[in-house]
């Protein structure tokens, strides 16, 4: 009788490298190849138990077996589960073995296993090969963006007919909804938004001053604190943080929406989501973006005179004054003008992508980030070409 | 084979760590929600090998056992011993190795939706065994699936892509990853359509004689209990008001008990059931005669 072991000796073996385990035992299936006198078959015995905990460490060996065996012994199996049975299943089938010693229970699940057999169906998701995936994925990103802009254009025009139909039926509109979102958009952002503005003021003068006091035109913090702020940064800093806190959350409350059917029985129950949870959230924000954009502007001049009173000797309240004097009155339009464009644009991002959500729920993450970033980048766009269009008409 | 008549009394094989007849048992439990008393003064033992079935009305607190026995619900008086081990008591870490022993089908499946199906069932399997290998654990996420009932498609499909019974299945699947002794079912026909439904109810009868596992199923399913149950419990008046065969039950002249197997729905199922029977005894009498669709 030659003996060729391939299984271990110890079948008690230490666990600590393995999480919840820790200074455990356990006990692992061992296996020996036995061949013949004769040496025309062999036999791989199994001993102790093959189930799910004792199988893992042992079925790289087992897959490594290179050598031809007819008869698989399960007398020295003290207990089986269905793993210890696919084992034995794929071994037998593999070598083309017989199954010997074994037990009625083993036996049925053996049974019970050959059936189940799959033929390597995949396991993951339907994956292409990489060069085939990078160019679908860049096509997709294509057509997408394409597709994206010409919805957004089809869900602004959805956005325009319901507020017609609204202005046509103005007992069917949400007040209630409507002065909630604008509490959630507005009110609820002051105190951050209040005090980034009022920090964001103290760094425009003090770097100002820093530059303009080369010329001894420090008198000049005045007219660029308050300029800026009321042209350009009030407006573009509060639509930044109104898209941060607000457009991501519409995307996430639309999306959630979407997921668990509460818009789709909305419609059935005759209530158009449109007019109840997009309207209400845009006509917020649209009317929220002005008040917070000279609100942040005003905070901005604040923080400025503050500093100017500490640092450059200008007092407080002659800061006040100059800016009177010094910024024309068409800033603050401009100002004004922009924001509730940003708004729209802040408020019909959120709700566009958070209504495009299906499926599952990192889809409501992957909507969200698309729509601050969406909104984000348009809004700067947008405001670039509204400088050179301010400029043009006279109000530069 | 008569499930009802003759509840077996389980002698298991195959050694077991855990030699005793009853795997959960319930003493005292009390569980209150504000001041609404859901559970007080609950017993209930569930025999090794059988189909226990859990009945009772709507908030009567079904899931609420369920989830007081699997450790998801901290109950404020009581005792519950799974497997040997008290959970009541346990904390997170200590029964890790009760975790491993059990598997449980939530009501709506409860799938990871970013992971296939395949990739669902291997999770506890990545968790409790990180040693087995990839190819190894791909393979059993592949043949637990098909003993689930789901075509070899299914692995590679997401849950979203599924209809309500499959993701059943899948769930079924994930919950007997682990080869678990002992396999938890919350309302598992609930929203099958009747053919699905039987069908299901067959599928948990043959893993259960195969996988010899024990059994603790909530329905409200009147089919399922005439069908598969070894025994049934039901809950009434905040505790377990009663637990065995059916006929047994019948036979109590509790009101609840009465009202729900002798209703309409009640009639119909024991009708079905009788119907059923004959035709199996039609079968065994004359050998390999086809079977009457109708049992007339």
């Amino acid at each position: 009788m030659q003996f060729q072991r391939y299984g271990s000796c110890v079948a008690l073996v230490a666990l600590d490298d393995l999480p919840h385990e820790a200074g455990k035992m356990r006990e692992l299936t061992d296996f020996q190849l036995v061949q013949s006198e004769g040496g025309s078959t062999s036999t791989l015995a199994f001993s102790g138990p093959m189930t799910v905990s004792s199988l893992g460490l042992a079925d790289a060996r087992l897959r490594a077996i290179s050598d031809s065996f007819s008869e698989i012994d399960l007398t020295g199996v003290t207990r089986m589960d269905t793993v210890g049975a696919w084992t034995v299943w794929r071994l037998s089938r593999d070598h083309d073995a017989r199954i010997i010693g074994c037990s009625d229970e083993a036996q049925k699940l053996v049974d019970a296993i050959s059936k189940a057999d799959s033929n390597d169906h995949s396991v993951r998701a339907m994956r292409l090969p990489l060069f085939q995936r990078v160019p679908e994925h860049v096509g997709d990103v294509m057509l997408g963006l394409g597709r994206g802009m010409l919805q957004v254009v089809g869900f602004l025009g959805q956005i325009i007919l319901s507020s017609a139909s609204l202005l046509r039926h103005p007992s069917r509109f949400r007040g209630k909804a409507l002065v909630h979102q604008m509490e959630l958009v507005g009110v609820n952002s002051l105190a951050i938004i209040g005090l980034m503005s009022f920090l964001v003021g103290i760094v425009i003068a003090q770097q100002g001053a820093v530059q303009l006091r080369q010329f001894g035109a420090e008198i000049y913090t005045v007219n660029l604190v308050g300029r800026l702020t009321l042209r350009e940064l009030g407006v573009l800093m509060t639509a930044i943080m109104v898209a941060g806190r607000s457009g991501s959350a519409f995307a996430a409350q639309l999306g959630t929406m979407k997921l668990t059917e509460e818009v789709d029985a909305m419609r059935t129950i005759g209530v158009a989501p449109m007019e109840a949870l997009v309207i209400p959230r845009i006509a917020a924000t649209m009317i929220m973006m002005p008040l917070l954009g000279f609100y942040s502007a005003f905070l901005g001049i604040i923080g400025g005179a503050f500093l100017s009173s500490l640092t450059l000797g200008i007092p407080f309240f002659t800061f006040l004054t100059r800016i009177q004097e010094v910024v024309p009155l068409h800033d603050v339009w401009v100002g004004l003008t922009k924001a509730p464009v940003f708004g729209l644009i802040v408020a019909l991002a959120g709700c566009y992508q958070g209504m495009q959500v299906k499926n599952n729920a990192e889809e409501v993450g992957a909507r969200t980030t698309a729509a601050v970033v969406m909104a984000i980048f348009t809004v700067i766009v947008l405001d670039a070409f509204f400088a050179v269009f301010f400029t043009n008409i006279g109000w530069g | 084979m008569d499930q009802t008549a003759a509840p077996p009394e389980i002698v298991p094989d195959l050694p077991d760590p855990f030699d005793g007849k009853y795997p959960i048992r319930v003493r005292g439990l009390r569980n209150v929600f504000g001041d609404h008393v859901i559970h007080d003064g609950l017993d209930l033992d569930v025999r090794r090998g059988e189909i226990l079935g859990v009945v009772g009305g709507s908030g009567t607190g079904k899931s609420v056992l369920m989830r007081t026995i699997i450790g998801l619900q901290i109950p404020e008086a009581g005792e519950v011993e799974v497997l040997g081990d008290t959970i009541t008591d346990a904390r997170d870490d200590a029964d890790i190795d009760i975790r491993s022993r059990w598997g449980v089908l939530f009501q709506g499946g409860a799938l990871f939706s970013t992971l296939t199906v395949a990739e669902n069932v291997e999770v506890p399997l990545r968790e409790f065994y990180p040693e087995i290998s990839d190819d190894l654990r791909h393979e059993i996420a592949r043949y637990k699936v098909l003993l689930s009932g789901l075509p070899a498609e299914a692995t590679s499909k997401f849950p979203s892509e599924l209809s309500g019974g499959m993701k059943k299945r899948a769930g079924l699947a994930r919950a007997l990853a682990l080869d678990p002794e002992l396999l938890f079912l919350d309302e598992p026909t609930a929203g099958l359509d009747p053919i699905g439904a039987a069908a299901f109810d067959q599928l948990i009868l043959k893993l259960q004689q195969t996988l010899d596992l024990t059994v603790f199923l909530i329905t409200h399913d009147l089919d399922t209990l005439y069908e598969i149950c070894d025994r049934v419990a039901v809950i009434a008046d905040k505790k377990v008001i009663a637990v065995g065969t059916i006929p047994e039950l019948l036979a109590l002249d509790h009101p609840w008990i009465q009202e729900y197997f002798n209703g309409p729905r009640g009639r119909a199922a024991q009708d079905a059931q009788a119907r059923h029977d004959a035709v199996r005894a039609t079968l065994s009498d004359d050998g390999r005669s086809s079977p009457d669709p109708d049992g007339a």
